[in-house]
């Protein structure tokens, strides 16, 4: 996901990432990683890319960062749940459309492209 | 292409969405979405967020049960036999064209087992022995590791560039991309697609090269039903 600073709100982070900034650390559902910073400062994105063992790339030049997601396992990796993250994507005329509205059916999540 | 499907299913309590992994967006996508004339969602990914689910070539499958969990991990999702698998080499054609001809024609493709195995899980639900265990789920989903974890990242820099005018400075992080993951076929072709007809020069590579390098066996994996 795309940053465009090298330094930003808590807030932006739980809305990009999910994990949200606490007295304990950083969380996410159940889990805390421990994350010392300043009360009311923004996060260096550096900082919690250490802390969560997700890469950062950069390329400062154009204000742009890149934060991947964490390594060192499965790309589906909760053995507890395989639950779908709850994406949200634009359809095809820009309207938003969140997976967590088709619960309650069965889906088939197909991926394609036009290439 | 999977409408038919759709409307077989749907009244049985099957939904259909169709995800496009193109990093030009809905530009690039409309018409083939606007041909199809289907009556399920179709969304629009242009960062390859699916790619953090492990979807890694197109088309790709999974299945989410009716409260939201993951049944089965990305796999290769063919609705019927594909009209490459039938076409016939020009006359006039090419070494290297005839070479790519035979080896689209050469991919792995099981649509009526996928279909019998989607109707089956449609039907039966967790009684299906289609529908797997949550820890079977993540033991078959595809690793990720730190080299995958920054292609993810390399790609995601790569698209915010192009979009914002500088084709050269993500052909750099695409590369980087593909260096790092290099069997994620939805990096190396949508870029390619991005770079147009000079791709292979400017990427040094092309899609048979890289089928060769990688074995045809593994562009779709056999289904593991």
């Amino acid at each position: 996901m795309i940053f465009r600073s090298a330094r930003i709100p808590a807030a932006e982070l739980e809305r990009a990432t999910g994990w949200a900034l606490k007295p304990e650390g950083l969380c996410h559902d159940d889990r805390c990683v421990p994350f010392p910073h300043d009360a009311g400062g923004d996060l260096s994105l550096a900082d919690v890319a250490s802390a969560l063992g997700m890469p950062l790339v950069k390329e400062e030049a154009a204000g742009l960062w890149a934060l991947g997601p964490g390594g060192g396992g499965k790309a589906l990796d909760d053995p507890d749940t395989a639950v779908l993250p709850d994406l949200e994507l634009p359809d095809v005329n820009g309207d938003p459309f969140r997976f967590s509205s088709l619960r309650g059916q069965k889906v088939l999540v197909v991926a394609w492209a036009s290439w | 292409m999977w409408q038919v499907l759709r409307e077989e299913l749907h009244p049985k309590g099957l939904e259909i969405v169709s995800v496009a992994l193109d990093a030009r967006g809905a530009a690039v996508a409309r018409p083939w979405i606007e041909k199809a004339m289907a009556r399920h969602p179709s969304l629009i990914d242009a960062p390859h967020q699916l790619g953090r689910l492990g979807v890694a070539n197109v088309p790709t499958g999974i299945w989410v049960d009716e409260t939201g969990v993951i049944v089965r991990p990305p796999e290769p999702a063919h609705p019927r036999r594909p009209a490459y698998k039938d076409q016939v080499v020009p006359a006039d054609a090419s070494a290297v064209e005839r070479e790519r001809v035979e080896m689209v024609k050469a991919l792995h493709v099981e649509p009526d087992r996928y279909v019998a195995a989607l109707r089956d899980w449609v039907e039966r639900g967790t009684k299906s022995r289609y529908a797997l265990a949550p820890d079977e789920v993540v033991r078959r989903s595809r690793p990720r590791g730190l080299d995958e974890a920054t292609a993810d990242a390399h790609f995601a820099l790569g698209r915010a560039l192009h979009a914002e005018g500088d084709p050269a400075g993500a052909i750099a992080h695409f590369k980087a991309a593909h260096r790092l993951h290099p069997t994620n076929w939805t990096y190396r072709r949508d870029a390619w697609a991005m770079a147009g007809p000079e791709h292979a020069s400017i990427y040094g590579t092309t899609w048979l090269d890289e089928v060769k390098r990688e074995g045809v066996e593994r562009y779709y994996p056999p289904l593991e039903l």
